[in-house]
Order: C-alpha cells, then structure tokens, then sequence
C-alpha cells in the first residue's frame, strides 16, 4: 500500500488526521480508515500540520464531531470538507 | 495451550518478600522538605545511592498525610529499591515510614536530624548507606517469568498519533501479557473524561465499573467543578496536546483509552500510590494526570517498568523504574529522537500493525527489565514529584 496522507479511526467519523509533515492545500490525499484498511481520496482545502485534523465532509455549525465512532465535541463553525479543523472551529462539550 | 509469551524470561532482582525487581537501587529517602539536604549530602557521600529529594511532609493532615506515608512506604517497598536510609527531621513520621518499609523484609535503617544536628546525622546515615551498598552491590539477578513484572502506563505530550498508534501499542502489550499474569496499571483520571462511558464498561464486572464512575463523577464534581475558573483552554487538552493536532478532552480521552487494548478489563481499582491487594490483573489508579506526579504513585504502588507513550514528546523519567517512551509520530522521532525506546511510526505509515508494534514493545520490556537503560535514565530523568491533596495546616 503506499503511504496514506491521512487516517481515520472509524467509518462514523467525519473527521480524520494528517500523518505526513508539510501536507499543503490541494493535495490528494490517500486517506485510510484503520478499523479495516479500506482507502479513499479526498483534497486538502489548506496546509495542514501534522497530527491536525481535516474535515471529511461538509459539516455545519452545531454539528457534532466523530472520531473514533464517538463524540469528541460540536462544531461552532461551518467546515468545508478537505478543510483544517482544530479549537477554531470545534469545542469541547465538556467544559 | 502455551501462547508466544509464556515462556518469556528476564534476570530480575528477588526481594525478601517474594517481589521481583528490575534496577537494584540504594535510596536514601527524606521523609520530610527539610531533609533533603541530609539526604543529598548522604547520598554526594556513598557513591551507587540515590537520594528522592522532594517538597512535602510537614503540617499535613488528613487524608493528604496518609498519601504522604503510603507515597513514601510505597517508594520504599517498590521491588527495585535493594535497601532504603530514611532521614526526617524528627523521630516519629521517620519510624512509621522505615517501619511501613521493614514490612518487606528489605534492610531500612531511619535516623532523625533533631538533637542531632544535620552533621552527626550525615555521618551515621552515611556509614550504614555504605553497608547497604556493599550489600545490594553483591546481589544477583535470576531468571524470572515474565508473569512476575508489574507494568503500569501512562502518556503525556498526547497528539493525534498517540491515539492512532503508541497507545494501541501499550493495549496489544496488555492484551498478550495480562493474560500471562502480570500486574498492569492505568489511570490519569481527568483524562478519561469524554471516554468515561467507555471507561466504566470496561471493568471485570458491573460492581467494579459503578465504583470506578462514582470515583470519576466525584473527582469531576469536587475538583473540576469546583476549581474551575475557565474553560480549562490552558490544561486540557494542554498547550502541547493542542499543538499536536487534539482539540477536545473527549478527543484525547478516547486516545488515552486505548492503552487498554481490545480485550483488556480492570479488576480493581486502587486509591493513588495504594498498592494492588486484588490479584493479578489491570488496575486503575486514580491519579493526576500530570506525568512526573502519576508515575511516582504508580512506582509508589509497586509497579517495576513504565510503559510511556509520547505524541509531542514528552521527556519524563522516574529515579526508581526505568520509563520506556513509545512514540507512532515521525516528527518526534526526527527531532527529539534520543527521547524514544521505541519508535512505533511506521503505524502511520502502514508498514507496521498494532500486534508487531506491540511485540517490538514487549521486547523492549524484557530489555529493560534486563537491564538496559531506558532513554530517560541515560539522560538523567528523575523526577519525582509526591501528589498533594490540599494545602497543608
């Protein structure tokens, strides 16, 4: 296989992880779910460190982020697929 | 039938008590803040000992001071101390913890600095650190089960990689050696915090996993909640997690849980630095998730190695069990990479599972217990930093 741009833990999740340095906006990305190997392309809407997380749909503000098939949080801006979510535009529910 | 594991080996130290150790330390223990000078003066004294200078054990109370105490006993007892001077400022506290200590069977002497001055007290610490040095330095390893270690975790400087790669890594580790026998440990309890849901039917049974989330709801309730002045922005996820790619506590959290593996279920839980009374299985420990202070009370608890998983890079050691540092993030490795025993990034890249990563692991565990030195102990990382409670009297 060759080596994914980006990971995601789970096929509920709608966001997954940049695992390569220096990723910039319109790369194609090969995008792998771990849970069972199975890939997909998506493009980067912007460069993205790595270990950051990017959006694999569009996603409405007040919708609430999957990773891992499980709730890590509300989005508190609308994120277009492909781009950089982190604490701009996603929160904690807990505190 | 014999799994790959059972008939793993490594030389480790037997103790009076039946213990088994993996480092062969003579430690000169302060009881109290005002010691440690005596204790570092012993310890510049009598080369191959090793004074734990640290900043509490005066006007405590409470539930606090027993922490103190077992903290103390419990670093004492740890099977990879051979032999323990105790220094305090007054007789009293300095005899519960040698007796506390005495209790294992391993030589302990205590001496109290009061009608003695720091001087005379030096000098009689000293020429009994020298016979224990003389004694622990003639001990012999012998082969030993790898069923005998007591192996805890915790990570720290979490990033999205640990979630997706180092911390699996600890749980395959756990998942192939519970089952042989050993002691595991986990903890960190503000950072289950999003995963707690998961957390809670992770327990042996449903009776262990209703005490398990009432000690959660109730550190949430009467720490969280009751200290918080912000959003935590700046503790959790910290500065470094954020840099990291985590966003949310539930994100990290559910990082975090994946030390546990796939199959993996605690048996007990255990208050911070108590040690295990249960029998062999997992523990959780309920314990801050800072990692100098959450490794102290699980050595505190008796485990032997540390299994540290590292996103960012966290460099912490311990002075009395070896922290062996498993990072899955490439740039870590480029950057600050004679931080890491065991680099898991091909995860990432796909060209390692989480069961090869986990036996790479577990190898590196035989090799520590062994004797090599981890990353943190070549570099001189030993930190040790006692939990306190609440403010003293």
């Amino acid at each position: 296989m060759s080596t994914p741009h980006l990971l995601v833990h789970d096929h509920a999740d709608n966001v997954g992880v940049v695992v390569v340095e220096g990723l910039s906006a319109g790369t194609t990305m090969l995008c792998v779910v771990t849970h069972d190997n199975s890939s997909f392309e998506l493009v980067s809407k912007a460069d993205v460190p790595i270990g950051h997380k990017i959006a694999l749909q569009d996603i409405a503000s007040g919708d609430t982020a999957i990773k891992y098939g499980e709730d890590i949080g509300k989005f508190v801006a609308d994120v277009e697929k492909g781009a950089h979510v982190h604490t701009h535009n996603l929160k904690t529910k807990r505190w | 039938m014999a799994s790959n594991y059972s008939n793993m080996t490594f030389s480790g130290y037997r103790r009076e008590n039946g213990r088994v150790g993996v480092r062969n330390l003579v430690v000169i223990l302060p009881v109290d803040d005002i010691s440690n000078a005596a204790c570092e003066a012993v310890a510049n004294n009598i080369k191959g000992t090793l004074a734990l200078p640290h900043a509490y054990g005066r006007l405590q109370f409470g539930e606090d001071l027993d922490l103190h105490f077992r903290t103390m006993i419990g670093t004492g007892s740890n099977p990879n101390v051979a032999a323990v001077v105790v220094i305090g400022i007054e007789p009293g506290w300095t005899r519960k913890i040698v007796d506390g200590i005495a209790a294992t069977g391993k030589p302990v002497t205590g001496f109290s600095i009061e009608q003695n001055g720091d001087l005379k007290t030096i000098m009689e610490a000293s020429k009994v650190a020298k016979e224990y040095v003389h004694f622990a330095s003639e001990l012999q390893r012998e082969e030993c089960s790898i069923s005998e270690l007591w192996i805890s975790t915790k990570c720290g400087e979490s990033d999205t990689t640990t979630g997706l790669g180092s911390c699996p890594t600890v749980g395959n580790m756990y998942d192939k050696l519970l089952p042989e026998g050993i002691y595991g440990c986990f903890g960190e309890t503000s950072e289950i915090t999003g995963a707690e849901h998961i957390c809670k039917t992770r327990a042996i049974n449903e009776e262990v996993g209703n005490r398990w989330y009432a000690m959660w709801k109730a550190y949430q309730d009467d720490v969280i909640f009751a200290h918080q002045t912000d959003d935590l922005s700046d503790s959790q996820p910290t500065k470094g997690n954020i840099e990291g790619g985590l966003t949310t506590i539930e994100e990290k959290a559910l990082g975090n849980l994946e030390k546990i593996g796939r199959t993996s279920q605690y048996i007990d839980i255990l208050g911070p630095a108590e040690e295990p009374k249960s029998g062999k299985g997992l523990y959780f420990m309920d314990s801050s998730s800072a990692a100098a202070e959450c490794v102290t009370l699980m050595a505190a608890g008796g485990y032997v190695v540390h299994t540290f998983p590292t996103g960012q890079g966290n460099v912490i050691g311990n002075p009395i069990v070896p922290v062996i540092k498993i990072t899955a993030n490439p740039r870590t490795v480029r950057t600050m990479g004679e931080h890491v025993d065991v680099d898991v990034s091909g995860i990432l890249r796909r060209e390692m599972t989480i069961d090869e990563a986990g036996d790479a692991l577990i190898e590196m565990i035989i090799r520590t217990s062994n004797g090599r030195a981890t990353a943190a102990e070549a570099l001189g990382h030993r930190e040790f930093s006692m939990t306190k409670l609440y403010r003293s009297a």
